[in-house]
């Protein structure tokens, strides 16, 4: 297993802010959020809009054109993301960190096979020949458990089941062998067993490469049982930051309220408990809200 | 285990006996039978593309191709449904973006299944209708777009109560929710059902919000019912087939070992 503590952190946020601008004005998405990574599995949970993937997509530099970023600080592997031309987005984008969508459909490309795709993400980053890439790619296949990768090389996108498919897209991101990976609800979409094989899969190849993970989902007893720790996001800000082994003592009422209105299979109720949302949460530190 | 668990009085409640489905010549719903008794609520609990939706589809006449028996308070159920079925059947789906019409206000919405049917005090019932769903009347002439999803579901709810029907069929109703909207939305089905004495037939991938809303739980996997269990049962983990004791254990979050254990059941 990788060492999880090395000494330089791989990834350093401090004070995000994403701002849009909108015919109504401005929208902030993501308000002062700061955290380091190592290599580690970090989760980050939150109800819908609350600034998860706009915080994936504005560290690997892909906030849409009507979006601003500011920090103080935002920096990878030692180097300032800010201040980062196209061209050396490119040699980190993919290459060095990558994402992977909730829906393989929008993001793999489908008037071209599988295979072809793969091979493609390994020749942009690596200087082999085509043989080569193609053995690397069958292999990498492989690799995501899938029982025939001749086979489903020559497929083209649509013709693959959903998990079939998250886990081409799995193999078409890690093929450059990454240091960090952004999985955005990666598996939402999925049906529970094949959501935990594929997890299954994402957790294998961080164990053996030492690869970060920040694993995005709205669904916090599966991160809490996948992730090493969990950032709580509630409109656009960090409300806790936690060890996934402490989430049944979280501290914050707002991941203990997210927490309690699941209905349990081990614990019937009547009534569901409910949110009650507090306007403290909006700014307050968790010391505030806790007083 | 009790081998029926829920079972219907002849004559009240859904009795689906024997369906069979086909898309095409191919069969997607082999024999299933269930009861609902009335008052009942049973959920129907499975993978995608296990057949969940399909049964409801059939028991609203959206389905050609059928075979079994299908009966609503002992009638029995052809090959069409009369505008009378849907004031005794009424459906909620998944998607509250999808199932109301964009560009018809609130009031619209509601209003027009009583106007279709001739109901009178069609301005009280919309008013009921949203109190029933906990919005206020002030929510009667916005769109669809300037509601919260889980306001969008409580209308397609409040629609569905506008006929006073006496069966609720619920197709993944708090899906596409986030958990916190969807306590409410459970809460506020729960609140109806006991209140209106609905007979409910509830599809749903996620074992605890069946659980938490059925008396029992019909387990299906590839167009057929595996089992069918109590909620307490099934909350205690007393399941038979090997398929249902693997979907419980998948449930239960991220786990090598359960996962290692896996079988592929395609
Ligand atoms: N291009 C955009 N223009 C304006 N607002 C946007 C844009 N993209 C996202 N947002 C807003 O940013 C907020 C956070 O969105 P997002 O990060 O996608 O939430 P999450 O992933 O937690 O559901 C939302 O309120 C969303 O409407
Ligand atoms: N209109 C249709 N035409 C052809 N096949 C269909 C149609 N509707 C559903 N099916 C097929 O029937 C099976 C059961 O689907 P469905 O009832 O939607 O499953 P579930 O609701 O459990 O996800 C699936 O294999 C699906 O592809
Ligand atoms: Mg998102
Ligand atoms: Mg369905």
């Amino acid at each position: 297993m990788a060492d999880l503590k090395s000494a330089a952190p791989l990834l350093e946020v401090e004070d995000l802010r994403v701002h849009f601008h909108t015919p109504r004005g401005e929208v902030e998405a993501v308000r002062g959020l700061s955290f380091t990574l190592g290599r580690e599995r970090l989760g980050i949970v939150g109800e819908s809009g609350s600034g998860k993937s706009q915080t994936g997509r504005a560290i690997l530099g892909l906030t849409a054109g009507n979006g601003r970023i500011t920090a103080k600080t935002l920096r990878f592997q030692g180097q300032d993301l800010l201040s980062l031309s196209p061209k050396q987005w490119r040699a980190v984008r993919g290459a060095r960190m990558s994402m992977i969508m909730q829906d393989p459909k929008y993001s793999l490309n489908p008037v071209m096979t599988v295979g072809d795709q793969i091979v493609e993400a390994y020749r942009q980053h690596h200087r082999v020949s085509a043989a080569e890439a193609r053995q690397r790619a069958l292999a990498m296949l492989a690799r995501v458990k899938i029982r025939d990768p001749e086979r489903v090389f020559a497929t083209y996108p649509h013709e693959v089941s959903g998990g079939m498919g998250q886990r081409i897209m799995i193999a078409m991101m890690l093929i450059p062998e990454p240091d960090l990976i952004i999985a955005d609800e990666p598996t939402s979409a999925l049906d529970v067993t094949v959501r935990l094989q594929v997890l299954a899969i994402l957790d294998d190849l961080v164990r053996e490469r030492g690869m970060a993970l920040i694993f995005i989902s709205h669904d916090l007893p599966l991160v809490s049982s996948f992730c090493d720790r969990i950032l709580v996001m509630y409109k656009g800000r960090v409300v806790e930051d936690l060890k996934a082994s402490d989430l049944q003592s979280a501290r914050h009422p707002y991941t203990q309220g997210l927490l309690g209105c699941l209905p349990r299979l081990d614990h019937r109720q009547e009534t569901l408990p409910v949110l009650r949302r507090d306007p403290r949460w909006e700014h307050g530190t968790l010391e505030e809200v806790m007083r | 285990m009790s081998a029926a668990v829920l079972q219907a009085v002849p004559g009240t409640g859904i009795d689906v006996s024997g369906l069979n489905v086909w898309f095409d010549d191919h069969q997607v719903l082999h024999g299933v039978s269930f009861s609902v008794p009335e008052g009942g609520a049973l959920g129907l609990v499975g993978e995608s593309g296990s057949g969940k939706s399909t049964v409801l589809r059939a028991l609203c006449g959206l389905v050609d191709q059928w075979s079994g028996a299908l009966r609503i308070d002992g009638a029995d159920l052809g090959k069409t449904r009369s505008r009378g079925f849907y004031r005794v059947v009424q459906m909620v789906f998944q998607d509250p973006f999808a199932s109301l019409h964009p560009r018809h206000t609130i009031d619209r919405t509601l209003s027009e299944p009583a106007q279709v049917h001739g109901l009178d005090r069609v301005e009280d019932r919309v008013v009921t209708a949203l109190e029933q769903v906990g919005l206020d009347r002030s929510f009667r002439f916005r769109f669809p777009h300037q509601l919260s999803g889980g306001q969008r579901q409580r209308v397609a709810i409040a629609r569905a109560l506008m006929l006073e029907p006496r069966v609720l069929l619920l197709d993944e109703p708090t899906s596409a929710l986030d958990v916190s909207i969807q306590a409410e939305v459970l809460n506020l089905l729960k609140g109806l059902q006991r209140d209106l004495g609905l007979t409910t037939l509830m599809v749903s991938h996620d074992l605890a919000v069946v659980s938490h809303m059925c008396d029992a739980v019909a387990i299906m996997n590839r167009g057929r019912i595996l089992e069918t269990i109590a909620a307490e049962d099934l909350a205690a983990g007393r399941v038979d087939h090997p398929y249902s004791q693997q979907l419980l254990r998948a449930s239960s979050g991220f786990d090598r070992a359960v996962i290692d254990s896996f079988v592929d059941w395609e």
